[in-house]
């Protein structure tokens, strides 16, 4: 299955993309990726998290300079040097995280940066005759120009979004995985808008790793996967499901990760989630982590992996539910009382919800502790330091030198120094979420033996990851999850990635 | 992107150059952990002490002026330490000047002055003490358990506040009546006012407090990141409650102190204080968006303000002048700091 290219067609191509390429700081995030888009056609770029899609919108949309290829406008090559230039030949992109103002109205949004004016004056009545029209374009009469944009649903920002592209003359409009903040009637509508626009000739580039979602809207297909296009431009109905996820996820498995002992028979279970839900978020989360053992939960981003962690541990204060530990409940919404039970959360955010980073490496390991060194009040910053230098040197945090502040670390590092705090704080009970996001390839497979060897000593750990592969190879149950409900709970070696993959499309499609 | 950035940034190992850091570490920790801002305005402080001295010569110079602007500086400087904590831990408190004013009101009521004359003059210390604790606990509940931002919940209640001192004291000033009162907080010891001490001594409290407590760990920790704070356990809401009491209770400290250098208690006592503890804290070096903060500073700060005004009476110049210079040296001072700060994480960074 190498590069497949398309078949000569008797339309002009709108872009051409050839063998683009970009880095940042030595990563390489794109390296050889050919795109070739028609008018009026929907061509799906297909890929995993961190396969490379969000930088090839970037190169497209002018946020990002590629490094080498050539991209082509109707035959012509072009440098896309900005947003505006991208916007000024006909490309506009609507991105994930809508960038509508929620504080104005659906005119001002629209004709947001190329406000209708004359001599500086609005001019407010020709903008909204102007929304109206651009509105019917989209089947969407019923949006009001002066509503506040705030108030829409997510469906609604998208039809603002896709509207001012139009108020820009857009011929391409590429979409960062619209899907994602929509329900199922809401997709079904937004497929409807699509299909009204590349009727009128404008063309679509849908970024997606919605398979179904695929068959249903798509013309045709590029697949990226590490940086690369591993397949360019194939008709949507030329290709099986089976094909496209072994080319989205047909990496040589490495052996990154060690080797699981089993979990004794004999080993406690430490913690217990019954029934546990949020409203708006998850329901009927149930699971129990023995002593010694590694849970991951896998699935897509919005499948509620990261807000099943946060109120676990009592940062979100759980609607339904309970969480024990050794068979004690655990008194919901309380951080406090799942520390005292020696729980210990490494967050998402590293930065923004784990780490002081301008103190230093000691004060951070100990944030959980320091009063416990401290006697009447009084911080003993002697004993912080001997216990932070202790756990940087078993778990090779480099430099090991607790006097330096958090910030001039590593990624891999700074999650060392948050596996530190709870080392320090000792932990029975360890979440983590997301733990080698950040962080560079070697220093993942050191993450991965320190996280297996507090598990050989007897730490019950629940890891979340968006890369399916990560949890898989980690953990020794998988719990796979779907728009936070559960879809199954495996044993690690009786399940691949396809597998969660096909579990999380069959849940979507029902 | 970020994240790529710092790997690259990954420091070298540097062997030699630990024991120099570890010899400088003492006295770089004694100015707060800002060696280098407070450098920067030890200088200006030096600086002006010269024109002072160039422009009045031994009257500046003479011991009984630097009483004068040590004492000038004593009630704000006290005001000034409960805000270097509110400020570290990413708050602000705009209510500590009418707080104040409030405490000399209620101290001095004739019915607290009659109590206080039957008993100890310590009640009326220990009235202002209670309501300026009072109006902190008021302002720290609504802000952490209300959810209302700092800067709104305290300019609530700066006009609440200065607007129920009114209604109580009628806008009369009260005169402290009480002798013993007046005897203790207005006399010297070791040739030096009382109230000076008090400032020294609240500062040395608040720098230990600061510097070497949990209370004061929790309080960087809240201001450099409250959310990783939250999540490492710390009671964030209740932390912030009391750092609003500390507040507060300097307030009403200052109120004290206020009564017995002006033996009266009124509703305008401490009319603009919070501007003034806020420039001074802020040109200490003490963060304005939280995470560090440092005493040695604010008390520099409050020293560099003082010396400033006394200067400037000293040469009989025009208040306005004064306040536009102190408005110059405000956005100078921060400038300058931030010039310093950035060279230190660049240093930090390279070692």
């Amino acid at each position: 299955m190498s590069t497949a290219s398309a078949a000569p067609t008797p339309v002009k191509p709108l872009l051409v993309v050839r063998n683009l390429s970009k880095s940042f700081a030595g990563v390489r995030a794109l390296q050889g990726v050919d795109l070739e888009v028609l008018p009026g056609e929907v061509h799906c770029v297909l890929g995993q998290n961190g396969a490379g899609k969000s930088t090839l919108i970037k190169a497209l949309s002018g946020v990002h300079q590629p490094d080498g290829g050539e991209i082509r406008w109707e035959g012509e090559p072009v440098d896309l040097a900005s947003p505006t230039a991208a916007l000024d030949l006909g490309i506009a992109t609507m991105y994930q995280e809508l960038d509508v103002v929620d504080g104005l109205n659906v005119t001002e949004n629209i004709f947001l940066g190329h406000e209708n004016a004359r001599g500086g004056v609005l001019r407010v009545r020709d903008a909204r005759q102007e929304t109206r029209s651009l509105l019917q374009r989209l089947g969407h009469q019923e949006l009001s120009p002066g509503t506040e944009v705030g108030s829409l649903s997510a469906a609604g920002k998208q039809i603002v979004s896709l509207a001012r592209a139009l108020s820009r003359n857009a011929r391409l409009i590429i979409m960062d995985e619209p899907s994602a903040i929509l329900d199922s009637g809401e997709v079904a509508n937004l497929f409807r808008v699509i299909r009204q626009l590349t009727a009128q000739g404008i063309a679509i580039v849908y970024i997606s790793h919605r398979l179904e979602e695929i068959d249903q809207i798509g013309s045709r297909i590029t697949v990226i996967k590490d940086g690369r296009s591993t397949a360019s431009s194939l008709p949507v109905k030329s290709v099986s499901r089976g094909d496209l996820v072994r080319l989205m996820t047909g990496r040589e498995t490495t052996n990154v990760y060690p080797p699981r002992e089993p979990v004794p028979a004999e080993a406690p279970v430490l913690l217990q989630v019954q029934d546990l839900g949020l409203a708006g978020s998850f329901q009927d989360i149930s699971f129990s982590v023995r002593a010694g053992e590694i849970l991951g939960l896998a699935g897509l981003v919005g499948s509620g992996r990261s807000e099943i962690l946060e109120t676990i541990y009592g940062a979100r204060k759980a609607s339904t539910g309970s969480v024990s530990v050794q068979g004690r409940q655990l008194r919901p919404g309380s951080v406090r009382a799942a520390t005292n039970a020696g729980m210990g959360l490494s967050p998402e955010e590293r930065k923004s919800q784990g780490l002081l980073l301008e103190e230093p490496i000691y004060k951070n390991a100990t944030l959980s502790t320091f009063a416990r060194f401290a006697r009447r009040g009084l911080l003993n910053e002697r004993a912080e330091k001997q216990a932070a230098r202790e756990q940087a040197t078993a778990l090779h945090l480099t430099p090991a030198d607790p006097d330096r502040p958090a910030r001039t670390l590593s990624g891999g590092n700074q999650q060392k120094v948050l596996l530190a705090r709870w080392l320090i704080h000792g932990t029975r009970i360890l979440l983590l979420d997301e733990p080698t996001r950040g962080v560079d390839v070697g220093a993942k497979a050191e993450i991965y033996s320190l996280i297996r060897n507090l598990a050989a000593q007897g730490v019950a750990i629940v890891v979340v990851s968006s890369e399916i592969e990560e949890v898989i190879g980690l953990a020794d149950r998988v719990l796979v999850l779907d728009a936070g409900r559960t879809l199954a709970l495996r044993d690690a070696t009786a399940i691949d990635e396809h597998g969660v993959l096909d579990l999380v499309l069959k849940g979507n499609a029902s | 992107m970020s994240e790529n950035n710092t790997t690259t940034l990954e420091p070298p190992p540097s062997g030699e150059d630990a024991p120099a850091e570890a010899r400088r570490g003492g006295w770089r920790r004694m100015l707060g952990g800002s060696g280098a801002r407070s450098l920067g305005l030890v200088i200006a402080l030096a600086l002006l002490v010269a024109v002072g001295a160039a422009t009045s010569g031994s009257q500046f110079m003479s011991v009984n002026n630097m009483l004068t602007i040590l004492s000038y500086g004593s009630i704000l400087g006290v005001i000034c330490i409960g805000m270097t904590f509110v400020i570290t831990a990413g708050g602000i408190d705009l209510s500590v000047g009418s707080v104040m004013g409030l405490t000399t009101v209620v101290a001095t009521l004739t019915s607290v002055q009659l109590a206080a004359q039957n008993s100890s003059w310590l009640l009326m210390v220990l009235v202002a003490l209670a309501v300026g604790a009072l109006a902190g606990l008021v302002n720290g509940t609504i802000i952490a358990y209300g959810n209302v931002v700092a800067f709104i919940a305290t300019l609530a209640m700066l006009v609440a506040a200065r607007g129920l001192a009114e209604l109580i004291s009628g806008r009369r000033t009260q005169i402290v009546t009480d002798r013993d009162f007046l005897a203790v907080l207005r006399s010297n010891v070791l040739g030096v006012p009382l109230l000076i001490w008090i400032f020294a001594v609240v500062a040395a409290v608040g720098w230990f407090l600061l510097n070497r407590t949990t209370f004061g760990r929790r309080t960087v920790a809240i201001g450099g990141n409250l959310e990783a704070a939250r999540l490492a356990g710390i009671k964030v809401k209740r932390h912030i409650v009391w750092l609003y009491i500390l507040s507060g209770l300097t307030a009403g400290i200052a109120g004290i102190m206020m009564m017995a250098r002006t033996t009266a208690g009124t509703s305008t006592h401490g009319l603009y204080y919070e501007l003034d503890a806020i420039a001074a804290v802020v040109v200490g070096g003490t963060l304005l968006v939280g995470g560090r903060g440092t005493i040695v500073g604010t008390v520099l700060g409050v020293l560099l303000f003082s010396t400033l005004t006394n200067v400037f009476t000293q040469n009989n110049l025009d208040t306005s002048v004064q306040a536009v210079t102190k408005g110059a040296i405000i956005v100078l001072a921060v400038l300058l700091q931030q010039r310093f700060a950035v060279r230190g994480t660049r240093r930090k960074g390279a070692l």
